[in-house]
Protein backbone atom coordinates (compact mmCIF):
# COMPACT_ATOMS: atom_id res chain seq x y z
CA UNK A 1 0.00 0.00 0.00
CA UNK A 2 1.33 3.40 -0.90
CA UNK A 3 1.22 6.39 1.45
CA UNK A 4 0.97 8.76 -1.49
CA UNK A 5 -2.84 9.24 -1.27
CA UNK A 6 -2.44 10.30 2.35
CA UNK A 7 0.26 12.80 1.40
CA UNK A 8 -1.98 14.11 -1.38
CA UNK A 9 -4.77 14.56 1.14
CA UNK A 10 -2.36 16.47 3.42
CA UNK A 11 -1.32 18.72 0.55
CA UNK A 12 -4.99 19.54 -0.14
CA UNK A 13 -5.88 20.56 3.43
CA UNK A 14 -7.03 24.13 3.97
CA UNK A 15 -3.96 24.88 6.09
CA UNK A 16 -1.58 23.64 3.42
CA UNK A 17 -3.41 25.66 0.80
CA UNK A 18 -3.41 28.83 2.91
CA UNK A 19 0.34 28.60 3.48
CA UNK A 20 1.03 27.98 -0.22
CA UNK A 21 -1.09 30.98 -1.18
CA UNK A 22 0.66 33.29 1.26
CA UNK A 23 3.93 35.03 0.53
CA UNK A 24 5.06 35.28 4.15
CA UNK A 25 3.32 32.48 6.10
CA UNK A 26 5.86 29.79 5.20
CA UNK A 27 8.93 31.89 6.10
CA UNK A 28 7.39 33.07 9.38
CA UNK A 29 6.39 29.55 10.48
CA UNK A 30 9.83 28.37 9.40
CA UNK A 31 11.46 31.03 11.59
CA UNK A 32 9.48 29.82 14.61
CA UNK A 33 10.59 26.28 13.76
CA UNK A 34 14.17 27.56 13.91
CA UNK A 35 13.64 29.40 17.21
CA UNK A 36 12.32 26.22 18.81
CA UNK A 37 15.29 24.35 17.36
CA UNK A 38 17.64 26.60 19.31
CA UNK A 39 15.71 25.85 22.52
CA UNK A 40 15.64 22.07 21.95
CA UNK A 41 19.27 22.17 20.83
CA UNK A 42 20.32 23.93 24.04
CA UNK A 43 18.45 21.51 26.31
CA UNK A 44 19.56 18.37 24.45
CA UNK A 45 23.19 19.46 24.05
CA UNK A 46 23.51 20.48 27.69
CA UNK A 47 22.41 17.09 29.07
CA UNK A 48 24.27 15.07 26.43
CA UNK A 49 27.48 17.05 26.84
CA UNK A 50 27.17 16.52 30.60
CA UNK A 51 26.84 12.77 30.00
CA UNK A 52 30.01 12.96 27.90
CA UNK A 53 31.76 14.80 30.74
CA UNK A 54 32.28 17.97 28.70
CA UNK A 55 30.31 20.48 30.77
CA UNK A 56 28.95 21.07 34.32
CA UNK A 57 30.88 18.12 35.73
CA UNK A 58 30.15 19.07 39.35
CA UNK A 59 26.38 18.76 38.90
CA UNK A 60 24.53 15.44 38.89
CA UNK A 61 23.18 14.48 35.46
CA UNK A 62 19.74 13.93 36.94
CA UNK A 63 19.52 17.50 38.26
CA UNK A 64 20.40 18.99 34.87
CA UNK A 65 18.11 16.56 33.05
CA UNK A 66 15.18 17.48 35.31
CA UNK A 67 15.82 21.23 34.87
CA UNK A 68 16.25 21.00 31.10
CA UNK A 69 13.28 18.69 30.48
CA UNK A 70 10.42 21.26 30.51
CA UNK A 71 12.32 23.41 27.97
CA UNK A 72 12.91 20.38 25.80
CA UNK A 73 9.21 19.48 25.88
CA UNK A 74 8.20 23.10 25.28
CA UNK A 75 10.58 23.35 22.33
CA UNK A 76 9.32 20.04 20.97
CA UNK A 77 5.69 21.22 21.07
CA UNK A 78 6.57 24.40 19.15
CA UNK A 79 8.58 22.27 16.72
CA UNK A 80 5.55 20.05 16.06
CA UNK A 81 3.10 22.94 15.94
CA UNK A 82 5.24 24.69 13.31
CA UNK A 83 6.54 21.59 11.53
CA UNK A 84 3.15 20.08 10.76
CA UNK A 85 1.85 23.17 8.88
CA UNK A 86 5.15 23.40 6.97
CA UNK A 87 4.69 19.76 5.97
CA UNK A 88 1.05 20.31 4.96
CA UNK A 89 2.12 23.08 2.60
CA UNK A 90 4.43 20.79 0.60
CA UNK A 91 3.47 17.20 1.45
CA UNK A 92 3.93 15.77 -2.03
CA UNK A 93 7.39 17.30 -2.36
CA UNK A 94 8.20 15.70 1.02
CA UNK A 95 6.89 12.33 -0.15
CA UNK A 96 9.52 12.29 -2.90
CA UNK A 97 12.28 13.75 -0.72
CA UNK A 98 14.84 11.33 0.72
CA UNK A 99 15.80 13.96 3.31
CA UNK A 100 12.23 14.02 4.59
CA UNK A 101 12.16 10.26 5.19
CA UNK A 102 15.60 10.35 6.82
CA UNK A 103 14.36 13.09 9.10
CA UNK A 104 11.08 11.42 10.03
CA UNK A 105 12.54 7.98 10.72
CA UNK A 106 15.31 9.53 12.83
CA UNK A 107 12.77 11.69 14.62
CA UNK A 108 10.53 8.76 15.47
CA UNK A 109 13.53 6.74 16.70
CA UNK A 110 14.98 9.57 18.78
CA UNK A 111 11.63 10.36 20.39
CA UNK A 112 11.10 6.76 21.43
CA UNK A 113 14.72 6.62 22.61
CA UNK A 114 14.42 9.92 24.51
CA UNK A 115 11.27 9.04 26.43
CA UNK A 116 12.49 5.51 27.31
CA UNK A 117 16.22 4.74 27.56
CA UNK A 118 17.50 8.32 27.64
CA UNK A 119 15.04 9.49 30.23
CA UNK A 120 15.70 6.49 32.48
CA UNK A 121 19.48 6.83 32.23
CA UNK A 122 19.57 10.60 32.76
CA UNK A 123 17.30 10.48 35.79
CA UNK A 124 18.95 7.45 37.42
CA UNK A 125 21.65 7.43 40.04
CA UNK A 126 24.92 7.84 38.13
CA UNK A 127 26.85 5.24 40.11
CA UNK A 128 24.31 2.62 39.16
CA UNK A 129 24.34 3.49 35.45
CA UNK A 130 28.07 3.88 34.93
CA UNK A 131 29.93 6.49 32.89
CA UNK A 132 30.38 4.30 29.82
CA UNK A 133 26.68 3.55 29.44
CA UNK A 134 25.93 7.26 29.95
CA UNK A 135 28.37 8.22 27.20
CA UNK A 136 26.92 5.63 24.85
CA UNK A 137 23.42 7.01 25.41
CA UNK A 138 24.69 10.54 24.73
CA UNK A 139 26.37 9.52 21.47
CA UNK A 140 23.24 7.72 20.23
CA UNK A 141 21.04 10.69 21.18
CA UNK A 142 23.36 13.24 19.52
CA UNK A 143 23.73 11.13 16.36
CA UNK A 144 19.97 10.74 15.99
CA UNK A 145 19.24 14.43 16.65
CA UNK A 146 21.93 15.39 14.12
CA UNK A 147 20.25 13.20 11.53
CA UNK A 148 16.93 14.92 12.28
CA UNK A 149 18.53 18.35 11.93
CA UNK A 150 20.52 17.67 8.75
CA UNK A 151 17.55 15.88 7.20
CA UNK A 152 15.33 18.81 8.05
CA UNK A 153 17.68 21.42 6.62
CA UNK A 154 18.14 19.29 3.53
CA UNK A 155 14.38 19.14 2.75
CA UNK A 156 14.72 22.80 1.84
CA UNK A 157 17.61 22.21 -0.54
CA UNK A 158 16.00 19.44 -2.56
CA UNK B 1 37.06 51.44 -0.66
CA UNK B 2 33.39 51.38 0.28
CA UNK B 3 31.66 48.29 1.62
CA UNK B 4 29.75 48.08 -1.65
CA UNK B 5 32.87 48.07 -3.84
CA UNK B 6 34.37 45.53 -1.44
CA UNK B 7 31.26 43.34 -1.88
CA UNK B 8 31.45 43.74 -5.64
CA UNK B 9 35.11 42.79 -5.61
CA UNK B 10 34.40 39.76 -3.38
CA UNK B 11 31.63 38.71 -5.74
CA UNK B 12 34.14 38.39 -8.59
CA UNK B 13 36.70 36.31 -6.66
CA UNK B 14 37.11 32.73 -7.71
CA UNK B 15 36.21 31.25 -4.31
CA UNK B 16 33.03 33.24 -4.02
CA UNK B 17 31.88 31.97 -7.39
CA UNK B 18 32.90 28.42 -6.45
CA UNK B 19 30.91 28.59 -3.20
CA UNK B 20 27.94 30.06 -4.99
CA UNK B 21 27.93 27.64 -7.87
CA UNK B 22 28.79 24.44 -6.00
CA UNK B 23 26.00 21.92 -5.71
CA UNK B 24 26.68 21.14 -2.04
CA UNK B 25 29.17 23.60 -0.52
CA UNK B 26 26.66 26.36 0.22
CA UNK B 27 24.13 23.92 1.66
CA UNK B 28 26.77 22.29 3.86
CA UNK B 29 28.02 25.63 5.18
CA UNK B 30 24.45 26.68 5.92
CA UNK B 31 23.76 23.41 7.73
CA UNK B 32 26.84 24.00 9.87
CA UNK B 33 25.54 27.51 10.57
CA UNK B 34 22.24 26.04 11.80
CA UNK B 35 23.98 23.30 13.78
CA UNK B 36 26.20 25.81 15.59
CA UNK B 37 23.07 27.83 16.32
CA UNK B 38 21.95 25.04 18.67
CA UNK B 39 25.19 25.23 20.62
CA UNK B 40 25.48 29.00 20.63
CA UNK B 41 21.93 30.29 21.01
CA UNK B 42 20.85 27.10 22.79
CA UNK B 43 23.39 27.52 25.58
CA UNK B 44 22.90 31.29 25.70
CA UNK B 45 19.16 30.65 26.11
CA UNK B 46 19.78 28.18 28.96
CA UNK B 47 21.78 30.88 30.75
CA UNK B 48 19.22 33.58 29.95
CA UNK B 49 16.46 31.41 31.43
CA UNK B 50 18.52 31.15 34.61
CA UNK B 51 18.97 34.96 34.60
CA UNK B 52 15.18 35.17 34.44
CA UNK B 53 14.93 32.76 37.38
CA UNK B 54 13.05 30.22 35.26
CA UNK B 55 15.45 27.27 35.18
CA UNK B 56 18.47 25.66 36.89
CA UNK B 57 17.40 27.45 40.06
CA UNK B 58 19.73 25.51 42.36
CA UNK B 59 22.77 26.28 40.20
CA UNK B 60 24.57 29.56 41.05
CA UNK B 61 24.52 31.96 38.09
CA UNK B 62 28.31 32.27 38.21
CA UNK B 63 28.71 28.49 37.99
CA UNK B 64 26.35 28.16 35.04
CA UNK B 65 27.93 31.15 33.27
CA UNK B 66 31.51 29.99 33.75
CA UNK B 67 30.71 26.44 32.51
CA UNK B 68 28.51 27.39 29.56
CA UNK B 69 30.29 30.48 28.23
CA UNK B 70 33.39 28.65 26.92
CA UNK B 71 31.04 26.54 24.76
CA UNK B 72 28.98 29.51 23.62
CA UNK B 73 32.27 31.06 22.52
CA UNK B 74 33.06 27.95 20.47
CA UNK B 75 29.54 28.08 19.01
CA UNK B 76 29.88 31.78 18.27
CA UNK B 77 33.21 31.26 16.50
CA UNK B 78 31.64 28.61 14.24
CA UNK B 79 28.65 30.92 13.66
CA UNK B 80 30.93 33.77 12.58
CA UNK B 81 33.14 31.66 10.31
CA UNK B 82 30.19 29.93 8.60
CA UNK B 83 28.23 33.20 8.50
CA UNK B 84 31.10 35.06 6.83
CA UNK B 85 31.32 32.26 4.25
CA UNK B 86 27.57 32.53 3.57
CA UNK B 87 28.02 36.28 3.02
CA UNK B 88 31.09 35.65 0.88
CA UNK B 89 29.07 33.32 -1.38
CA UNK B 90 26.49 36.05 -2.16
CA UNK B 91 28.12 39.38 -1.27
CA UNK B 92 26.30 42.01 -3.33
CA UNK B 93 22.79 40.72 -2.71
CA UNK B 94 23.56 40.36 1.01
CA UNK B 95 24.98 43.89 1.12
CA UNK B 96 21.67 45.26 -0.16
CA UNK B 97 19.47 42.91 1.88
CA UNK B 98 17.41 44.80 4.47
CA UNK B 99 17.20 41.65 6.61
CA UNK B 100 20.97 41.26 6.56
CA UNK B 101 21.31 44.90 7.61
CA UNK B 102 18.75 44.46 10.36
CA UNK B 103 20.57 41.36 11.55
CA UNK B 104 23.88 43.23 11.81
CA UNK B 105 22.27 46.04 13.81
CA UNK B 106 20.64 43.51 16.16
CA UNK B 107 23.98 41.68 16.55
CA UNK B 108 25.60 44.94 17.67
CA UNK B 109 22.75 45.47 20.17
CA UNK B 110 23.12 41.89 21.46
CA UNK B 111 26.86 42.43 21.87
CA UNK B 112 26.17 45.67 23.72
CA UNK B 113 23.77 43.83 26.05
CA UNK B 114 26.42 41.20 26.80
CA UNK B 115 29.05 43.88 27.43
CA UNK B 116 26.78 45.94 29.70
CA UNK B 117 25.82 42.84 31.69
CA UNK B 118 29.39 41.63 32.19
CA UNK B 119 30.88 45.03 32.95
CA UNK B 120 27.96 45.99 35.22
CA UNK B 121 25.86 43.90 37.54
CA UNK B 122 27.67 40.61 36.82
CA UNK B 123 30.77 42.02 38.59
CA UNK B 124 28.78 41.83 41.83
CA UNK B 125 27.39 38.35 41.07
CA UNK B 126 28.52 37.02 44.47
CA UNK B 127 25.75 39.09 46.08
CA UNK B 128 22.91 37.55 44.04
CA UNK B 129 24.40 34.31 42.77
CA UNK B 130 21.66 32.07 44.15
CA UNK B 131 18.76 34.53 44.18
CA UNK B 132 15.54 33.25 42.62
CA UNK B 133 14.39 35.38 40.99
CA UNK B 134 17.61 37.35 40.42
CA UNK B 135 17.62 41.18 40.69
CA UNK B 136 15.51 43.14 38.21
CA UNK B 137 18.45 44.34 36.14
CA UNK B 138 19.64 40.76 35.70
CA UNK B 139 16.22 39.64 34.56
CA UNK B 140 16.07 42.53 32.09
CA UNK B 141 19.46 41.52 30.66
CA UNK B 142 18.26 37.91 30.29
CA UNK B 143 14.98 38.92 28.64
CA UNK B 144 16.75 41.34 26.27
CA UNK B 145 19.22 38.65 25.30
CA UNK B 146 16.45 36.13 24.51
CA UNK B 147 14.51 38.73 22.55
CA UNK B 148 17.56 39.89 20.58
CA UNK B 149 18.74 36.40 19.66
CA UNK B 150 15.22 35.45 18.62
CA UNK B 151 14.95 38.47 16.31
CA UNK B 152 18.46 37.79 14.98
CA UNK B 153 17.44 34.22 14.06
CA UNK B 154 14.27 35.62 12.52
CA UNK B 155 15.99 38.22 10.37
CA UNK B 156 18.71 35.73 9.45
CA UNK B 157 16.16 33.25 8.15
CA UNK B 158 14.41 36.01 6.17
CA UNK B 159 17.60 36.90 4.24
CA UNK B 160 16.82 33.88 2.05
CA UNK B 161 13.59 35.46 0.76
CA UNK B 162 13.58 38.00 -2.04
CA UNK B 163 10.55 40.22 -1.26
CA UNK B 164 12.69 43.29 -0.74
CA UNK B 165 15.43 42.55 -3.25
CA UNK B 166 16.62 45.54 -5.27
CA UNK B 167 15.99 43.76 -8.58
CA UNK B 168 12.23 43.93 -7.87
CA UNK B 169 9.87 46.89 -7.71
CA UNK B 170 10.20 48.43 -4.25
CA UNK B 171 8.75 51.27 -2.22
CA UNK B 172 10.84 54.43 -1.67
CA UNK B 173 11.45 53.36 1.92
CA UNK B 174 12.89 49.99 0.88
CA UNK B 175 14.95 51.61 -1.89
CA UNK B 176 16.40 53.91 0.76
CA UNK B 177 16.98 51.17 3.38
CA UNK B 178 18.58 48.78 0.89
CA UNK B 179 20.50 51.49 -1.02
CA UNK B 180 18.96 50.20 -4.24
CA UNK B 181 20.15 53.34 -6.06
CA UNK B 182 23.64 51.84 -6.22
CA UNK B 183 22.50 48.30 -7.00
CA UNK B 184 24.01 46.60 -10.02
CA UNK B 185 22.75 43.07 -10.61
CA UNK B 186 25.89 40.91 -10.54
CA UNK B 187 24.13 38.15 -12.49
CA UNK B 188 22.78 40.36 -15.26
CA UNK B 189 23.86 39.23 -18.71
CA UNK B 190 25.63 42.17 -20.39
Amino acid sequence: MSLLPFFEWCENTAIGEAIRNSLWLFPVIEAFHLLALALIGGAVLLVNMRLLGLVMGERPVSELARDAHPWFVGGLLVMLASGVPLFLSESIKCYYSVAFWVKMSSLLTVLVFTFTVYRRVTLADEDRIGAVRGKLVAIVSLALWSAVGWGGRWIGFS
Amino acid sequence: MSLLTLSEWLERTEWSIALHESAYAYAIVESIHVWALCLFVGFAAMLDLRLLGLSFRRVPVSELASRLLPWTRVGFAVMVVSGVLLFYAIPVRSYHSVFFRLKLVLLVLAGLNVWLFHSGIYRRVARWDLDVPPPRRVRIAGALSLLLWATIIFSGRMIAYNWFDCGRTQSDLMIFLAECGSFVDPYAVP
